[in-house]
């Protein structure tokens, strides 16, 4: 998760904006829930509180939907990515999701596609690609020369390819949506 | 060249272009990440000639830090919280002997109880070690700040401190310039050591001094301190013109000149505050902040020039000191002494806080309001204290308030109810 935020905070350095990314501090220990932040503006950015009020929410393990808030202080407009092979109504999301834009709101396959293509279940770099695909807040070049920038080699070709899947799935899940 | 970057890893480099000679480092988080980048730097031969050495304990890095530079080698390490405290005899040693050892810290609070996020508490418990202190407000200045000391520590032959927000700078990703290798070695110049231990030319350093010459070695040292303040400003102006960008100062002003209220803080928090300020001033309302970033020596005549005109001042800051409250604000109200500003202190950001924007609108609506009382804790859980200090009047042994606490507010490591 952390390195998603620094991910995407190197893909939006690379679009020539200002982008910070940055981890909620908390014990680092491997399974504890982690949030990370990144804030992307035209402009400096000067503020260093967490985010409160995100635009954009990623949810890495959708165990964690009813665990923690995450959806606290989401913007109405705001956009929503969850990993996961499940949509909203099965992942119990139905109610609340009424709020919201739906063409917003999706869940995507990232770690089945970061097995299909990295030979493990490390969704980050998909969930990017997804996210671009989602938002146009970065480009899909900018993520995968971030991705390639950070994972030089195979490691990198497999993670890029995840990313441009879920680019693409995010691009059809949309399409469906507009016919819908 | 503009690049995207962890903190640390910014620092490092900014370091390592500094061509330190020996950097002897013990990992402490949030600190970790510098000493490691300047290791595998130093073992890939990125960073050569440098020996870096991994020591048992911070008391060691400081005592190997003090033999190295005493024989003339550019030294540097990091450390944070209670690493800084385990050197703290050896940090007067350094000051004592006139060292130029250069050091990080990414702040960290102290324990008990035990906490590993931001304040200030770990450098401002070291205040009067005679270090030189420096508070960077972001990473970019941070790596400014490391160029800049080097300088700044070997022509005074002092010590420097270069303390950023743990966490908060030094694990955040963001925008950094860094120089080039012929910018650095332009400013900084091959450190030519006023005392070296030699065996060719064998001297003794660090003589017992009885009360016949103590007080003339401490007021000399003293009034070295203030000079550096002088010093300070000048290599600041120098740095700035290499590198292109405002660096260093000893203070900074931010639409403080007309303004009634003006916040002073250090370090990071700044960047928030400033953000602040720019949503009250739409409302017309006439607020600035100044930013120290030379804590020690304190730069007393600039901070009166800087906040003389204002009604009031509020001091942000990120360390308490018990039982009389605010450490930077006591330091400001010296500078202030016979002016008609009020001084208010706020202690906020304690143990990793946030420090929100919307908290800071509310604190200064107060000030403006004339509602603020002179000594404030921002954000503070007033309703947990009370229920805390009802359990103790309920029983003598009500058990230790920390764990109390987190039990009250259902944080499950708090441990068996």
């Amino acid at each position: 998760m952390v390195t998603a935020a620094e991910l995407l905070s190197l893909a939006a350095f690379d679009d020539g904006r200002h982008a910070q990314a940055f981890p909620s501090f908390g014990s680092e220990r491997t399974g504890a829930p982690v949030v990370s932040f990144c804030r992307i503006d035209e402009r400096e950015i000067r503020s260093r509180e967490p985010v409160a009020e995100p635009d954009a929410l990623i949810v890495q393990d959708a165990t964690l939907l009813h665990q923690v808030d995450v959806f606290g202080g989401l913007r109405p407009e705001g956009y929503v990515l969850i990993n996961s092979i499940r949509s909203f109504d099965e992942l119990g999301l139905g109610d609340w999701v009424g709020d919201f834009r739906h063409e917003h709101l999706l869940t995507v396959p990232a770690s089945g596609l970061a097995r299909e293509h990295v030979g493990q279940a490390r969704p980050n770099a998909a969930l990017l690609g997804g996210l671009a695909a989602l938002t146009g807040v970065v480009s899909l070049d900018a993520v995968v020369k971030a991705i390639r920038t950070r994972f030089p080699g195979k490691l990198g070709d497999g993670n890029a390819a995840a990313a441009e899947d879920c680019f693409a799935f995010v691009g059809r899940e949309l399409e469906a949506l507009s016919h819908a | 060249m503009l690049e995207q970057l962890e903190g640390s890893r910014a620092v490092a480099r900014a370091v390592a272009l500094c061509r330190p000679e020996v950097i002897p480092a013990y990992p402490i988080s949030p600190q970790t990440h510098i000493v490691e980048t300047l290791s595998a730097m130093v073992k890939d031969g990125e960073l050569s000639p440098c020996e870096f050495v991994n020591v048992e304990s911070e008391y060691a890095a400081m005592s190997v830090a003090i033999g190295a530079s005493a024989t003339g080698a550019r030294t540097y390490t990091a450390t944070a919280s209670q690493g800084l405290l385990y050197m703290a005899e050896a940090l007067f040693n350094a000051s004592g002997l006139g060292l130029p050892i250069v050091m990080t810290v990414a702040n960290r609070a102290i324990g008990a109880p035990i906490n590993i996020w931001n304040d200030h508490s770990d450098s401002m418990s070291q205040r009067d070690s005679g270090w030189i202190q420096l508070y960077a407000e972001s990473n970019q200045e941070a790596v400014d700040m490391h160029i800049l000391a080097f300088r700044l520590a070997e022509e005074l032959s002092l010590p420097v401190m270069v303390c950023m927000d743990g966490f908060i700078l030094t694990h955040a990703y963001e925008q950094v310039d860094l120089p080039g290798q012929e910018q650095v070695d332009a400013f900084l110049p091959t450190y030519e050591p006023r005392q070296v231990l030699d065996p060719a030319d064998p001297v003794t350093i660090g003589a017992m001094v009885g009360p016949e010459a103590f007080t003339e070695v401490k007021y000399l040292a003293h009034v070295k301190m203030i000079q550096a303040l002088e010093v300070i400003d000048d290599l600041s102006t120098e740095l700035t013109a290499c590198l292109g960008r405002d660096c260093g100062g000893l203070l900074r002003s931010y639409r403080s000149e007309d303004a009634e209220t003006i916040v002073v803080a250090l370090g990071s928090v700044l960047g928030t505050i400033e953000d602040t300020v720019d949503e009250l001033r739409e409302q017309g309302v006439k607020v600035g902040a100044v930013g120290i970033k030379a804590f020690r020596p304190f730069p007393l005549e600039d901070v009166r020039d800087a906040l003389g005109h204002a009604k009031r001042v509020v001091v942000i800051e990120k360390a308490l000191a018990l039982g009389i409250g605010g450490i930077v604000s006591q330091n400001v109200r010296s500078s202030l002494a016979g002016s008609t500003s009020h001084v208010h202190t706020v202690i906020a950001g304690l143990g990793g806080r946030p420090i929100t924007k919307s908290s800071l609108l509310r604190l200064l609506e107060d000030a403006v309001a004339e509602r603020l009382e002179p000594m404030t804790f921002l954000d503070l859980n007033s309703e947990l204290v009370e229920r805390e200090i009802a359990r103790t009047r309920e029983r003598r042994r009500s058990g230790p308030h920390a764990e109390n606490m987190l039990r009250d507010i259902g944080v499950v490591a708090a441990g068996p109810v």
